[in-house]
């Protein structure tokens, strides 16, 4: 069935076949990078996402924000593959549908996620856990016969200085402070070149100066990439943040700038009505 | 200038404990294997030099379960993957084995028939089963011995590994893997000799397996296919593929999110494991003589746990060196007190999980690093 399917598609010389779509570049044409339409999830009743919709552009930098509860780690975690929705869409430029691939193949896309508590190897030395995070071929063989290349070497140097782990290069990740673990991660996600990066609490146990420092270096990554932070410290959100999402219940409440949202009578609402 | 020697000094305390002692003890199981056989070969008994055969075989039978403790230190130590049923993938490799050596009988049985083996004309079957077809030709069985368990293996991962069963759920299923191939093999009609198992065997490519010389034979081979093991295991476990591995135990969600299909190297190692495990019970079914559905049995399978842990799990020679210790002491102890034995066994196991997380290899380099550290202070000191 699959064969013949396969054979059918092959008449039709206009069309992109199925088959050879892995190399297919994402299509940015419209500016637009990730597209969420309609998204719903609910788990035992509680509807985690509600009918959200969410447009990234390319370049942006992009600052999520709500109560706990809101459905931010959700959205995440449906973007990555690593929660199934129960309908919607979710389109990765204007050709690759998210929904239908697995959490590997999302970030073979080029879509890094960093995890709220930071997520390291924590048996491997710092240098090896850049290793295993390069752009490369994933596959069993591959990485059995794999050789770090002068350039690869060199990019993971790079990558040290910028995070400012050079001189712990090969201590095990799992010595390093809440911080550096911080750090390690997203230079993780640096090294392996992503399109978009899904950045969740970067400075959750951070210092004030090492978030200043975050802060930099996530406003440096935008134009090249795209970022998408969630994050709860509304002061850090001011400092990086152009454009802001709120979201509330499992769909957007407002959209714009910092002070846009500040005046937003619907935030007011929801975020002064909760504390009361 | 500081910096690079964090850089130096850390790296060596991190890999002292597994890599580096992987060529010395090769070596170290090389020379032993080679005293012994000389003693045996070359010294009358009597002699203080001499060997016995009795211990030649005992050494043998240790060196076969060494090579299976390191499968299930490959997967366990290095992957997470608790396996409680990898006596199933030793039993199959040396019923495979045991099916060449049942061949190779041919006329000299209790029944005389050169075509079926004693059981088969016991039970009055009048033609050799096709499962048994080749197995009188030894490329055939070598074949088999890897190829069975190895296909039982991808296909019990591939099902495991891809709905992402993990933690106790697989130990369970493993376990109960072993315990529906023990059933099945006690059946008569599976036609791999019921209860009593095979047996009886006469000689493997023309040597009479009760030589002293095919005796010596059998222990070499043994001991140069654990170093074969030991040194292609380290070759993988040092790649990437082994640092992927190692990524999967501690973060199997984080090497995900990287772009790493987990199921694939789960099942890739399951099966490498598998067949080292299946090659451990071919070696071992000449030098015993015997092989029966009680190698199926959960609780030899639980034992296998045991050796690693003692040894030290993730470290490739603690889990020889623990097999090799555990089945010494067991020889010794169900010598003098039998009934004792499963008692110090269990006891030595939850000793060694509270007291040794990282077994006895763990706790050598613990010991090296500590004096290594109390050194560097002193000369320090001295400098100061």
């Amino acid at each position: 069935m699959n064969i013949l399917a396969g054979v059918a598609e092959l008449r039709h010389r206009d069309q992109v076949w199925s088959f050879m779509q892995e190399d297919v570049p994402v299509d940015i044409s419209h500016q637009v990078i990730l597209y969420v339409e309609g998204l719903n999830l609910s788990f035992d009743g509680f509807k985690a996402l509600n009918d959200l919709n969410l447009y990234i552009n390319d370049g942006e930098l992009r600052c999520l924000i709500g109560a706990n509860g809101a459905g931010k780690t959700t959205l995440m975690d449906v973007i990555t593959g690593k929660t199934q929705c129960d309908s919607g869409s979710v389109y990765f430029g204007q050709s690759h549908n998210l929904l239908t691939r697995d959490e590997a193949q999302i970030a073979q896309l080029g879509i890094g996620r960093k995890f709220q508590k930071p997520t390291v190897f924590e048996a491997l030395s710092v240098f090896d856990n850049l290793e295993l995070s390069l752009k490369s071929n994933k596959s069993v063989l591959a990485t059995l016969f794999a050789k770090l290349s002068t350039e690869q070497s060199d990019r993971i140097l790079q990558v040290l200085e910028t995070i400012g782990l050079k001189a712990q290069s090969a201590m095990l990740a799992g010595s390093l402070s809440h911080g550096q673990k911080q750090w390690l991660e997203i230079g993780m996600l640096l090294v392996s070149d992503p399109r978009l990066l899904l950045i969740d609490e970067p400075v959750a146990g951070m210092t004030a100066e090492e978030g200043e420092r975050t802060a930099e270096l996530l406003t440096s990554l935008a134009g090249e990439r795209t970022v998408i932070v969630v994050e709860h410290d509304m002061e850090f959100v001011r400092s990086i943040a152009r454009t802001v999402t709120v979201l509330h219940q499992g769909s957007v409440l407002a959209e714009g700038s910092m002070d846009q949202i500040q005046n937003n009578q619907a935030v007011i609402d929801v975020y002064l009505g909760e504390g009361q | 200038m500081i910096s690079l020697n964090n850089f130096l000094s850390a790296k060596s305390s991190s890999n002292s404990a597994s890599k580096g002692a992987v060529l010395p003890f090769v070596m170290l199981l090389f020379v032993a294997t080679l005293l012994c056989a000389l003693g045996n070969a070359l010294f009358e008994a009597g002699s203080l030099f001499y060997v016995s055969t009795y211990t030649i075989t005992l050494l043998g039978k240790y060196l076969c379960y060494a090579l299976l403790a390191l499968a299930v230190d490959i997967i366990w130590g290095y992957c997470g993957i608790l396996s409680l049923g990898h006596g199933a993938f030793f039993a199959l490799g040396g019923y495979a084995m045991g099916m060449y050596l049942m061949r190779q009988i041919g006329d000299r049985g209790v029944y005389g028939n050169a075509q079926l083996p004693d059981f088969m004309v016991f039970l009055d079957w009048q033609q050799l089963p096709w499962y048994w077809q080749g197995f009188d030709q030894f490329w055939f069985a070598l074949v088999m011995v890897a190829l069975i368990p190895g296909l039982l293996a991808f296909v019990f991962g591939w099902l495991a590994f891809r709905s992402r069963v993990t933690g106790v759920y697989l130990s369970i299923m493993t376990q109960a893997l072993t315990y529906a191939l023990l059933l099945a093999f006690f059946r008569n009609e599976m036609g791999f000799g019921g209860n009593n198992g095979l047996t009886d065997f006469k000689d493997i490519l023309g040597f009479s397996l009760q030589a002293d010389s095919t005796r010596i034979g059998l222990l070499i081979v043994t001991a140069v296919m654990v170093a074969i093991a030991l040194l292609a295991s380290q070759m993988i476990l040092k790649s990437r593929m082994g640092k992927v591995i190692i990524a999967i135990r501690d973060t199997e969600a984080r090497a995900r999110f990287l772009g790493y299909r987990t199921d694939k190297y789960k099942v890739w190692l399951f099966v490498y494991s598998a067949i080292i495990a299946a090659v451990a019970g071919a070696l071992y079914v000449p030098q015993v003589g015997i092989i029966n559905p009680g190698e199926f049995s959960p609780l030899n399978s639980i034992e296998i746990v045991v050796w690693v842990a003692i040894g030290g799990r993730g470290t490739l020679v603690g889990a020889i060196v623990g097999a090799l210790l555990v089945n010494y002491a067991k020889t010794r102890f169900t010598a003098i007190m039998p009934e004792v034995w499963l008692f110090a066994l269990g006891g030595l196991f939850v000793l060694v999980t509270l007291f040794l997380p990282k077994g006895l290899v763990g706790l050598v380099a613990d010991l090296k690093l500590k004096y290594q550290r109390s050194t560097t202070d002193q000369q320090q000191g001295l400098n100061l």
